[in-house]
């Protein structure tokens, strides 16, 4: 009995490290630039059907496609934000909600009519089926565990990037005020691009991992998207480690709601999400100014 | 050399003119005092010529080419840098990486990390600090630093003693000597009229959008420059 809440409880842990994947690029576009972009989880389905398309014409393992999917991901975001989104600056919060809305139908229906509706899988080998017993009838899965690493792996990255680097002290920068990094020499509208470009090839990597973990359609990005702001939103906007608990929170509700019963782990991840909302609506890491 | 000629600016907030037919320059080199009451245009004239608000590219002049309404990080890279009235610090940096951001474009020059906090050691003390923990004079001299920073050819410094108590206006006065005494060429903006005359080489006074009064200070009277800052 307690094994089992226990491995409950772990995969929960492990399934978070895939929502703070979805969560970090959101995150990182809301914290630069102030812009929600409802396309993010069609961009993930969207990367990981160009992971079907390299694994399909060059015979490569998935994990290796992201080299080529995540920085062509991250171009695309380049390009999205220099010639569409940076035209909507200073016209306030609402024409990019739009635009990205629009986005994301086009994103839905390209992919539907290039892809046909059936349901995809991404094959890496063996490996999403095996996993690491650590003893006491407790055992992890390694793609699983691989997810939570390589989520880990690039939110320490990011932070490094944010607090060590020129261009991560520029993001922040322009993120308390743009008129004055603008003085300061900073080109908002390049700056823009680069986080955009980021964000892409983060969630890249997360529709990839998704791909691996279960099937996907060319309509399951909404709910992706939907994951992601949970997540952000439980761990508190602006903070990275935030973001990180965020995903392990909402993934921990959902395999303990489905495991009360199979039909409760989405809800039981919404109702802890809304109780979040109520009870501490700046998240649970949220810092005043400072962006962890 | 002239290094910033304006020539003709107006300049418009919609329909709001808020700047008449400005004409002003600054030799390389050179200490130049804007005065004038507020709202006489001040901070209006300073944001034109730093790029945030838009004009004609034959307006302004620097080193002789039109940069009129070229976007600010384009004229940083050209060497006009803006200390923006009220500071400005961005408060989720520390003190050094709000220094560090001011070397964003990393223009080669004399002025370096270690040369700041030189000049502004109380800076040094603190440097782990966020920016906007600083008392408001040690802010001023963070926003003169971190302007310092981009190695500026003309350092545009707006309303530099505007709020603060004498003994820290004597301290940015003693530096602003020396910057200039480096031969950076700066425009300083004050309402602290007797303070910054003795440094300036040339004065223009602002009243309701328009230059009122110009000249070297040796050559202008109180009665003078009291009729132009007032309009009595």
């Amino acid at each position: 009995m307690t094994v089992a809440w226990v491995d409950t409880v772990l995969q929960g842990l492990l399934l978070g490290g895939l929502y703070a994947l979805f969560a970090t690029g959101l995150s990182l576009i809301f914290g630069v630039m102030r812009i929600v972009n409802l396309a993010h989880g069609d961009l993930s389905i969207l990367a990981a059907f160009l992971a079907v398309v390299v694994v399909e014409t060059l015979g490569l393992n998935p994990f290796l496609a992201l080299v080529l999917v995540a920085p062509l991901m991250a171009a695309l975001g380049y390009a999205l934000q220099t010639l569409v989104l940076n035209r909507l600056l200073g016209q306030g919060i609402l024409p990019p909600i739009l635009v990205t809305f629009g986005f994301s139908i086009i994103i839905q229906n390209a992919l539907l009519e290039t892809f046909s509706a059936d349901s995809r899988r991404l094959n890496p080998g063996g490996i999403e089926t095996a996993s690491l017993a650590l003893g006491s009838g407790l055992a992890i899965g390694w793609f699983p565990f691989i997810t939570l690493a390589v989520a880990v792996l690039i939110l320490v990255s990011l932070q490094l990037l944010i607090s060590r680097m020129s261009v991560g002290r520029a993001f922040r920068a322009t993120s308390d005020d743009q008129e004055t990094a603008e003085l300061m020499g900073i080109d908002n509208r390049r700056l823009y691009g680069l986080a955009m470009a980021l964000s892409l090839g983060i969630v890249a990597v997360a529709g990839v991992f998704l791909g691996i973990r279960t099937t996907f359609t060319f309509s399951s990005g909404p709910d992706r998207l939907l994951f992601a702001f949970e997540a952000v939103i439980i761990g508190g906007l602006g903070s990275l480690w935030g973001t990180l608990v965020g995903g392990a929170v909402l993934g921990v509700a959902q395999t303990v709601g489905a495991k009360m019963s199979p039909g409760w782990g989405i809800l039981t991840g919404h109702l802890v999400f809304l109780a979040v909302l109520l009870l501490r609506p700046q998240g649970l890491f949220a810092k005043a100014r400072r962006s962890a | 050399m002239t290094l910033l000629s304006v020539r003709g600016l107006s300049a418009f907030y919609g329909s709001f003119q808020a700047l008449f037919d400005i004409s002003l320059e600054a030799e390389e080199g050179e200490t130049v005092a804007v005065i004038g009451a507020n709202g006489a245009g001040k901070t209006t004239m300073l944001r034109t010529i730093a790029g945030v608000l838009p004009v004609p590219a034959s307006a302004v002049r620097f080193e002789g080419a039109p940069v009129g309404g070229r976007p600010a990080h384009e004229l940083v890279d050209r060497g006009i840098v803006l200390v923006p009235e009220g500071r400005r610090i961005f408060p989720s940096l520390t003190v050094e990486e709000n220094l560090r951001v001011g070397a964003y474009r990393a223009r080669p020059g004399r002025w370096t990390l270690a040369r700041v906090y030189a000049l502004f050691p109380r800076l040094a003390e603190r440097s782990r600090q966020p920016g906007t923990n600083l008392s408001g004079g040690e802010q001023q001299m963070l926003a003169i630093g971190r302007g310092l920073m981009a190695n500026p050819r003309l350092l545009l410094v707006d309303e530099i003693s505007l709020g603060l108590a004498p003994l820290v206006v004597q301290e940015l006065y003693r530096v602003l000597r020396t910057i200039a005494g480096e031969g950076t060429t700066t425009l300083v903006v004050d309402q602290n009229v007797s303070q910054i005359l003795p440094l300036a080489q040339r004065v223009y006074c602002l009243r309701k959008g328009a230059v009122s009064l110009e000249g070297r200070p040796a050559e202008l009277t109180r009665a003078r420059i009291a009729a132009a800052y007032f309009g009595v």
